[in-house]
């Protein structure tokens, strides 16, 4: 090994450390866990490996219902957030007066606590006894009964979760994208108009195409986002999600570790792993998309 | 296409609540361009050359004034139907598309009624593809390709549509020094092949002089001087086309007209019969300088630039706005580079006089 070689490790030794106790270690850990039966925390004992822990969270109806949830949240919520910030993005890139207020008003939700806004949710579509809620209000005004979205019908609940999600997660990518707009070269918009492109072809064949490394990127951390979903819930539905119908992948990993039926520490682990898998096969397939689709 | 500029001017609105500078990038532009000829639009920059070329295009609405091709009042039409091919200073080709494709464009752009077969769209781009040189790129990406060949896509692109007017915004800006030589060459000959009215822009007087039929000279918005490059060169019509057209540059004095002489410093140097008296402005094209033992101009000599088929003597004199004269003279004579002092006489073609205040030529 050369001078310039140890030299390197050596600039690389504060992260590479950091890393390897806080990232690396932590996941072999999961992986060890989820393969040890009935590992107890404070006797540190198991009875012994297998993969009883995978087969017991694959037949668990919570962990089923909670897969469910987390599956359409994010095939409902990563489209249509994506689709709707980029609508939105291209609107605020061609008004020009307000532009900044416009894009002020868009960032708020970025910035706002996730539980505060959980609260302003449950106020607009809760049923109580005294109120139906401002949701419900306006339902009422199209002849639309009364729905109890946070303790009513799977389907309303879950259509507040996407709604919810949908909102949260949209102003970062409204954010990214506007950004990407702009740094679209003017030219090529000046060369579209002298050759007389229509608007819909510019877009389509030029804005689309250009910002295109930024779109996969906001789908990519969209799906990992949406699959690590879970205060989203928690915020809406309260800490006890299994008893709601509302359990995502996370959540029940928590439940399964600190919950009031907790205590599984090895389940939890095979749950994390199983998440784990997921994501690495959807991001696997998204990058092997991107790279088809993406080539300048 | 004939293009005919009538009193055009642009004015851009300025920054600034209180004071509000209104930027005028073009003024009272008029000024006819002959059918066929290939128009160098010549100035520094912020002079209102590229505005004027964004005018002719469409991108730009003028203020006031109007624009003719042919007879056809253009003025009010978008871009797209006036009928012009535009090649951007950075090209603009499409990074995701192939040449091919980045050729084809335009051609898909247009109203499905006018629109010709897909054969036929390929034919013309292949067409085009060869007039400038590239059929072999048609796969590749704009990114895959040198400066040079981006730059043929980028006409070929504009060629495609078959345009009335061709437009180059500093065509040769973004390639190197070699490249630049040879592709102005290039659009030379596609010009005259094409026979297309083109109008490019440039602020190198070399590259404008060199390939254009005419050049406009402009400053501030306002055209100074239009004529064959030549006719340019040897009749400046002011001050400020005499100093920008010419490499080296024109020699500029303060003098002043007695009696019909023209003095520089206390010497008279040339015969200016027929001229009032007035302080002038000189200026002296390099060439215009004769090395003479006797002759009427006293220089101090700094040094002497052999060039191989012409030298340099670069001296100094009080009466120059600059700080030392370039004069150039034929390499068989011979200076005494041990003198401290050089004599030149003039060739009074090449001496120009300039008012003092309005820097308007003054014929002798």
């Amino acid at each position: 090994m050369n001078m310039n070689k140890k030299k390197a490790w050596i600039y690389l030794l504060p992260a590479v450390l950091f890393l390897a106790l806080f990232l690396v270690y932590p996941l072999i850990d999961v992986f060890v866990y989820s393969v040890e039966e009935g590992y107890n925390f404070a006797s540190q004992t198991y009875f012994g490996t297998g993969l009883y822990n995978f087969s017991y969270v694959l037949h668990d109806p919570f962990f089923l219902q909670a897969v469910k949830n987390t599956f359409i949240l994010v095939i409902i919520t990563v489209p249509l957030s994506t689709g709707l910030a980029l609508l939105i993005s291209a609107g605020l890139s061609s008004v020009r007066p307000l532009r900044d207020l416009f894009q002020t008003v868009y960032f708020l939700p970025y910035v706002t606590n996730t539980l505060a806004v959980g609260l302003v949710f449950m106020i607009l579509f809760q049923k109580t006894e005294y109120t139906d809620g401002l949701v419900n209000l306006m339902l009422s005004w199209f002849g639309a009964g009364p729905v109890d979205f946070i303790d009513g019908p799977y389907w309303a609940k879950m259509f507040v979760l996407c709604f919810y999600t949908i909102w949260i997660v949209m102003p970062f990518k409204i954010l990214v994208l506007t950004s990407a707009l702009a740094s679209v070269n003017q030219d090529y918009y000046r060369a579209a108009r002298v050759d007389g492109t229509p608007r819909f072809r510019v877009f389509t064949k030029i804005t689309l195409p250009m910002i295109s490394p930024m779109i996969f990127y906001l789908v990519i951390t969209g799906f990992i986002g949406a699959f690590k979903a879970y205060s989203d819930a928690v915020a809406l539905f309260g800490t006890d999600l299994n008893a709601a119908g509302m359990n995502t992948i996370v959540g029940y990993v928590y439940d399964m570790l600190y919950g009031d039926s907790g205590g599984y520490p090895s389940y939890a682990s095979a749950a994390a792993v199983i998440l784990f898998a997921i994501v690495l096969t959807i991001t696997c397939i998204n990058l092997l998309v991107s790279r088809k689709k993406i080539e300048y | 296409m004939k293009i005919v500029l009538e009193k055009l001017t642009k004015t851009f609105p300025g920054r600034g609540r209180k004071a509000r500078n209104d930027v005028t990038a073009v003024d009272n532009f008029s000024c006819e361009i002959p059918d066929g000829e290939l128009i160098a639009l010549l100035g520094p920059s912020g002079c209102g050359k590229s505005t004027t070329l964004n005018l002719l295009c469409g991108l730009e609405q003028p203020t006031s004034g109007k624009i003719f091709f042919g007879d056809e009042d253009i003025t009010d039409l978008p871009p797209e139907l006036r009928g012009v091919g535009m090649v951007f200073q950075n090209y603009a080709l499409y990074p995701h598309l192939t040449v091919k494709q980045n050729i084809l464009f335009p051609l898909e752009n247009l109203k499905r009624k006018d629109r010709p077969s897909r054969e036929e769209m390929m034919k013309r781009a292949m067409e085009t593809a060869r007039l400038v040189q590239i059929e072999e790129l048609m796969e590749r990406k704009p990114r895959e390709l040198s400066g040079g060949q981006q730059q043929r896509v980028a006409i070929a692109r504009a060629l495609v549509k078959m345009p009335r007017v061709l437009l180059l915004d500093e065509p040769l800006s973004n390639l190197d020094a070699r490249l630049r030589l040879q592709t102005r060459e290039e659009i030379r000959k596609i010009q005259k092949e094409t026979g297309i009215t083109t109008v490019f822009v440039t602020h190198d007087q070399d590259e404008a002089m060199s390939i254009s039929d005419r050049i406009a000279v402009m400053r501030s918005g306002v055209l100074m001087q239009m004529g064959k490059p030549q006719e340019v060169y040897d009749n400046p019509s002011n001050l400020f086309v005499a100093k920008f057209l010419g490499t080296p540059p024109i020699n500029v004095f303060e003098g002043r007209v007695r009696e019909g002489l023209l003095y520089i410093g206390e010497e008279a140097v040339l015969s200016v019969a027929g001229t009032t008296d007035q302080d002038v402005w000189v200026g002296i094209r390099p060439e215009g300088f004769i090395l003479k033992e006797d002759g009427p101009m006293t220089c101090e000599l700094k040094r002497v630039e052999v060039m191989g088929r012409d030298i340099s003597i670069i001296s100094a004199n009080k009466a120059c706005t600059g700080q030392t004269l370039r004069s150039i003279i034929d390499a068989e004579m011979k200076v005494d580079t041990s003198s401290s002092q050089v004599h030149f006489a003039l060739k009074p073609g090449k001496v120009f006089l300039f008012h003092r205040e309005t820097e308007e030529r003054i014929s002798f």
